[in-house]
């Protein structure tokens, strides 16, 4: 077993996968001699050269387009946003065209593509460098949308995109990258696409998160346990679509209570999605009100740290939901 | 008409055409044009609901496809590409089983709108309807095959409206920059549903944007089959050569309405409209093929009653397809089924049927 961070284990991820498949590339802005803005694709300019690991004009639109004809011509293109923030130039091309071509061909046309999104905020990246705009995405018919919070699942769920037929949004906390490491299994691990993990066990109430709020979820979770004597059980949902509607329900069947945590505003996202599915198929389980705890009605993450340290979700913020909840 | 004997050398042998290659592409212009008015008949006997017309694009549609290699090269076509399609391989009843959206549609099984073809069997990508989208797919299959170092060029259709699109100009400067082998034909039929070019095309000249982005910008009378097909094949070669994309802008004429759904004489001067008819690419080049002693009045008889009769048989078998069944709506929706489709739900109720 290796020690890994997340984007250490992103980067071997796309090692791995382009040396087992020369069909695989990487394409995106910097994403070449410069290794990205974040470094997820450093070394793999100069392993497999400049056409597999091809820096392209700042052309969002151009990125995930041309990602989807090589895909239909037989490629495995992982294409790589700068920042989620960016991704609307090619909104057009993901919503109308790469999610829709399947169906749209009855079939006969398939994308296997990975779009990668480094996304969040936390990291002082304010409105336009911080976003979690997964709740698109997820609400997108004929798109897979993924959002791992540790390294292990990182490079798993990503070897599993890149292998996946359908096309498959890739949400990676930026503010996780480097956040700390721990082990992943060496060899070729994939981790299913649409499985959920309990990441901690409990009987007084759900957590339901992804990405980094599984980390600041565990961290409330101990918290709660020490100060309350509340056990909290965490469900790093991982897969945002298809969700795994049976681990979700089977927490809530064994809890009776559930907490929706995500950092993306709360009106129309996806905890909403999570919330609802809990109401309609665990009704007569729950013994508290379904709640979420999301970031505030404003349109981006604000610049100056007081500000950004308004608009985050931390653990004490999660544990404050949970105690009120878990008193209910 | 009787034939005419000429005495120069055909433009089309220059082109190292014979003449049997110019009567199929005559040929082809003619079956094209007459599953159009098919279809136009249909829409108008409430057989189909919607019809986008490539009247008038026939020759520059079949000239510019003529040097693409079938089942090899790779083509991204637009709502009106009814004749670059069937010369890329959709038969005569592919266009019309897809416009009667019948269950066997190959494009896309009665799922899509008419107008918007694709085949994967034929190398065509499925269409959808936000204009320009198709460009960059056609850049991405130039890339795809580029890095793979594949014998393979991609083209692309699109109108002078389209190429006023952000994905279309990202699309023409990606391929210029990497020298990808694609090419990108313009149908400049002079209007965008009603905005006419001078409203839509700053300069007047979308060839002319060539330039900006490091590819040959090639002006070409659209109604000029031999010169549309001169400016494709030399594109096509370059693309082959290695030395990258070209952009060929064609000006054609729209013969008809934008669509069933739209009248042009309330935007346009009924004059205007009248004189198109002149400009048709099909009597023109009927009248090229007569001039250099290729096409004789029985020729052209044999030709058209050939092309009546395909067209008969092919609607009346497309006719005869059955319809889609909505027990299979929920279908095909990912590649790798998730248990009740699209989502984790079960499928909608079907009207007419308990639930």
């Amino acid at each position: 077993m290796a020690e890994l961070n997340i984007l250490e284990a992103i980067r071997s991820a796309m090692d791995e996968e382009m040396e087992r498949d020369d069909r695989v590339m990487v394409l995106g802005e910097d994403v070449g001699r410069k290794g990205g803005v974040f470094g997820a694709t450093e070394g793999l300019w100069t392993k497999y050269g400049d056409k597999r690991v091809l820096d392209t004009p700042l052309t969002e639109g151009m990125i995930a387009g041309a990602a989807m004809g090589a895909a239909v011509y037989g490629l495995r293109p992982i294409a790589e946003m700068q920042f989620a923030d960016f991704v609307y130039p090619a909104f057009n091309q993901i919503v109308s065209e790469i999610s829709r071509i399947h169906y749209r061909s009855n079939g006969t046309f398939t994308v296997p593509l990975v779009i990668r999104m480094p996304y969040g905020g936390g990291v002082h990246g304010a409105l336009y460098h911080s976003q979690s705009n997964e709740g698109y995405f997820a609400s997108t018919v004929g798109l897979k949308v993924l959002a791992p919070g540790t390294p292990a699942d990182a490079k798993g769920l990503l070897k599993a995109a890149i292998r996946d037929p359908d096309p498959v949004m890739f949400f990676e906390h930026k503010k996780t990258y480097r956040l700390f490491k721990a082990e992943v299994p060496d060899g070729d691990t994939v981790v299913p696409i649409g499985k959920a993990q309990v990441a901690r066990e409990g009987k007084h109430l759900s957590i339901f998160c992804y990405g980094f709020m599984r980390t600041c979820a565990l961290e409330a979770a101990e918290t709660l346990a020490r100060e309350d004597g509340v056990e909290a059980e965490v469900v790093d949902l991982r897969t945002l679509r298809p969700l795994d509607t049976a681990t979700v329900l089977g927490s809530v069947r064994k809890t009776g209570k559930a907490l929706v945590v995500h950092e993306a505003n709360r009106f129309g996202g996806f905890g909403a999605e999570v919330a609802a599915t809990i109401a309609e198929k665990a009704f007569e389980h729950l013994d508290g009100p379904v709640t979420r705890l999301a970031g505030p009605e404003v349109p981006g993450v604000p610049y100056h740290h007081a500000l950004e340290e308004w608009f985050m979700i931390d653990p004490a913020r999660i544990v404050a939901a949970a105690r009120a909840l878990a008193a209910y | 008409m009787t034939e005419t004997k000429t005495t120069t050398r055909p433009r089309h042998h220059d082109l190292g055409l014979s003449d049997e290659d110019v009567l199929a592409m005559y040929r082809a212009m003619l079956l094209a044009r007459a599953v159009d008015e098919r279809m136009w008949l249909m829409q108008r006997a409430g057989k189909i609901a919607f019809i986008i017309s490539g009247q008038g694009h026939e020759g520059a549609q079949v000239a510019t496809s003529w040097p693409m290699r079938r089942g090899q090269d790779w083509m991204a076509p637009f709502y009106r590409s009814i004749a670059s399609t069937m010369t890329f391989g959709m038969s005569a009843e592919d266009i019309i089983t897809a416009h009667l959206a019948k269950s066997d549609d190959v494009s896309s099984g009665g799922r899509q709108m008419p107008g918007h073809y694709g085949g994967a069997r034929f190398n065509i990508v499925s269409l959808s309807s936000p204009v320009g989208t198709q460009v960059l797919h056609a850049v991405g299959i130039a890339m795809g095959a580029w890095v793979r170092g594949d014998d393979v060029v991609a083209m692309t259709q699109f109108g002078e409206g389209t190429a006023n699109q952000g994905e279309v100009h990202e699309a023409m400067n990606f391929a210029g920059v990497h020298r990808l082998p694609v090419i990108f034909v313009c149908e400049n039929n002079g209007y965008a549903i009603s905005v006419p070019l001078e409203r839509q095309v700053a300069g007047g000249s979308v060839s002319a944007r060539g330039a900006g982005y490091g590819m040959p910008g090639i002006d070409v009378d659209g109604g000029d089959v031999l010169a549309c097909f001169a400016a494709a094949r030399e594109a096509h070669e370059r693309a082959r050569r290695g030395e990258g994309p070209t952009l060929i802008e064609a000006h054609v004429v729209r013969l008809t309405s934008h669509s069933s759904d739209d009248d042009q004489r309330r935007y346009r001067d009924p004059a205007e409209v009248d004189a198109l008819k002149e400009r048709d690419p099909i009597p023109r080049f009927a009248n090229e093929l007569r001039a250099s002693g290729v096409l004789s009045d029985e020729r052209e008889e044999q030709l058209r009653a050939e092309v009546k009769a395909e067209v008969n048989e092919a609607s009346k078998r497309a006719e005869a397809r059955p319809d889609p069944d909505a027990h299979d709506a929920h279908e095909r929706v990912y590649a790798e089924p998730i248990p009740g489709g699209g989502t984790a739900e079960p499928m909608a109720p079907i009207p007419g049927e308990a639930r």
